[in-house]
């Protein structure tokens, strides 16, 4: 038996597999036992009523997808009569995903969410920041950090705040979000894409742009949970393009400390159950009593001097 | 898994799925059975022959290369046998996942994720109904019309198409007693003002407690208009690019009439069957 708990920003899972915001409802219910995750991330909820986006909303791309689906929320009344009450009847961990236009929007839908039943709150910064131009307050670290200060100041519940991959430095705005005060951070978000049918000569999405996900994107995704991995104390939770075991594997041995499964459920609804009892497996199969053993286990061998230096022959 | 609540879902299927799997299924026949449409068949379990009219599976098709298909396709069922133990489809080449599909001989493996959706439901005071269908569409509406006759009703069948070298189920109808009318573009016979003229000819004979729908907008814009004037129910079956087929992605949202309003509906949660008045053309 493997001890197959892990603890995310004060949150206690009893397993480090969980799904992407997005990508996860009650209809998967269908195929998926619902008990045997380690935490259920629901669709990002805003206290503003949105119809989404302009058609096509998606479109197919090499091991990968681009979407632009926009948020169609209902808004909080719907939010508290009908999503709670279908969540809270599992004995799961239930994260609440939010955003708003605002600091303080953020700030009190924050407070609003703050109920009986849910587990933790996940801040997913990405979206545009109407008090400074539309620009997204993951895109720099004062932003990002202001918005989870506020949160922070609004709620007792774990924060775990989703950084956006299209930055420059994401360890910079890692260490940001981290002082003002959150308990776990999602790496990362989509990456802002575009694609074009060449017969039409128009863009395949309705918007034009659209986020990037699925396998295309993983070792990219990787490489920047590392890198925060080795910039903050809080745990990283890994999100892009897993759709394995041995990606989630992968993601942990480079510090996360669990994972979360996305665009993948689209093709295969029961990835998050193969991607867990393959993690089990693979602890078994290398000795490890605890999944935990495995977070930022990867070695790195320092490189020898004369190794680097073919990189900068003008030295 | 929870029990659903099927009374929550606007017209719910006649058999409601609650459950779904992904079967790993083996091709028997793949073939084309004219120009332009092919017809699968692969082997299923009870699970996915429990599939109910006007459902779906979302298909895997195979890669057919580094741009193949990354998402599933839907398509609706065009036969569940369960004493055999297959589910058949009819499709069309149009596009990158329907070209793999045609790829692949008997012997092959297809991964099948459903039943999925909300089929068709069938009133149980309607004595006598008429489907109307076009293309492929007439596929979705060949296991309603074998449900109606089991249910004791009557069937016609106003069957479009093209020419009739692309007409396809005719027999499939004819064999549960349906009276078919087809129609082609070739003929001169397909026409809205020809076929408005055989619809209330139905109408006027007392063949028409409910319509049925489904491959194109013309027939829809024209079903929902006889049944406003005559106060007939109706159901059609619509397609839209989908991706998780299970609700969760919203890439599949339509514009609804309802209640005075405009809904946004997911076709594969919601539907892929709808009310014909709700419907808005496209």
């Amino acid at each position: 038996m493997v001890d197959m708990n892990v603890e995310i920003g004060g949150v206690r899972l009893a397993n480090p597999v969980m799904p992407a915001s997005g990508t996860f409802a009650d209809g998967l219910d269908k195929a998926v036992d619902f008990e045997r995750l380690g935490a259920m991330v629901i669709k990002t909820i805003t206290r503003e009523l949105r119809v989404g986006n302009a058609l096509p909303r998606v479109c197919e791309t090499p091991e990968g997808m681009l979407n632009s689906i926009g948020i169609p929320s209902k808004g909080m009344p719907y939010f508290h009569e009908e999503t709670l009450p279908t969540y809270t009847r599992y004995s799961t961990p239930l994260v609440v995903s939010i955003s708003a236009p605002t600091v303080d929007g953020f700030a009190s839908l924050a407070d609003e969410v703050s109920l009986p039943g849910v587990a933790a709150i996940e801040a997913n910064i990405s979206c545009p920041n109407l008090e400074e131009d539309g620009k997204a307050f993951a895109n720099e670290a004062a932003s990002a950090e202001r918005a989870t200060a506020a949160i922070r100041r609004r709620t007792s519940l774990p924060l775990w705040v989703k950084l956006s991959p299209n930055v420059t430095d994401i360890a910079e705005i890692a260490r940001a979000v981290e002082a003002a005060g959150a308990d776990a951070l999602v790496v990362a978000n989509t990456f802002l894409a575009m694609a074009v049918d060449i017969e039409s000569q128009r863009p395949r999405l309705g918007s034009v742009t659209g986020g990037l996900s699925g396998p295309a994107i993983r070792p990219i995704v990787l490489r920047m949970t590392w890198q925060c991995a080795r910039a903050v104390d809080v745990p990283i939770i890994g999100c892009g393009g897993i759709a394995t075991a041995e990606d989630a594997i992968e993601y942990m041995l480079a510090g996360a400390s669990a994972v979360q499964v996305g665009t993948v459920t689209f093709v295969h609804p029961t990835a998050m159950i193969s991607v867990l009892e393959g993690i089990e497996s693979y602890c078994l199969r290398r000795g490890y009593e605890r999944v935990t053993d495995l977070v930022g286990a990867l070695s790195v061998e320092e490189a020898d001097e004369t190794d680097m230096e073919w990189v900068d022959p003008l030295r | 898994m929870k029990s659903p609540d099927p009374g929550a879902e606007p017209h719910h299927a006649t058999a409601y799925s609650i459950a779904a799997a992904e079967f790993d299924c083996e091709v028997i026949e793949n073939e084309a059975v004219n120009a332009e449409y092919m017809h699968i068949v692969a082997t299923a379990d009870p699970l996915a022959t429990s599939v109910a009219a006007g459902q779906f599976f979302h298909m895997l098709c195979p890669k057919d290369g580094p741009n193949g298909p990354f998402f599933r396709r839907p398509m609706s069922v065009y036969k569940a046998d369960p004493k055999a133990g297959t589910v058949a489809f009819l499709y069309k080449v149009t596009g990158s996942g329907t070209r793999a599909l045609a790829t692949l001989a008997p012997g092959d493996r297809l991964d099948l994720f459903g039943p999925l959706g909300v089929g068709f439901a069938l009133e149980p005071d309607w004595r006598r109904i008429v489907v109307v269908g076009r293309g492929v569409g007439l596929a979705t509406l060949a296991p309603l019309a074998e449900l109606a006759a089991a249910n004791g009703m009557g069937v016609t069948a106003v069957l479009s198409a093209r020419s009739p070298a692309v007409m396809i189920s005719g027999e499939r109808f004819r064999a549960v007693g349906a009276d078919v009318i087809e129609v082609t573009d070739a003929g001169g016979t397909s026409g809205p003002a020809r076929l408005e003229r055989v619809l209330r000819g139905l109408i006027a004979d007392g063949m028409a407690d409910a319509f049925f729908t489904c491959g194109s907008n013309r027939l829809l814009l024209l079903l929902q208009r006889l049944g406003r004037e005559f106060g007939i129910p109706g159901q059609v079956a619509l397609e839209q690019q989908m991706a998780c087929g299970l609700g969760m992605c919203f890439c599949c949202v339509r514009e609804f009439r309802v209640d005075g309003g405009v809904a946004h509906r997911r076709v594969c949660w919601d539907g892929p069957v709808f009310d014909l008045q709700e419907a808005i053309s496209w």
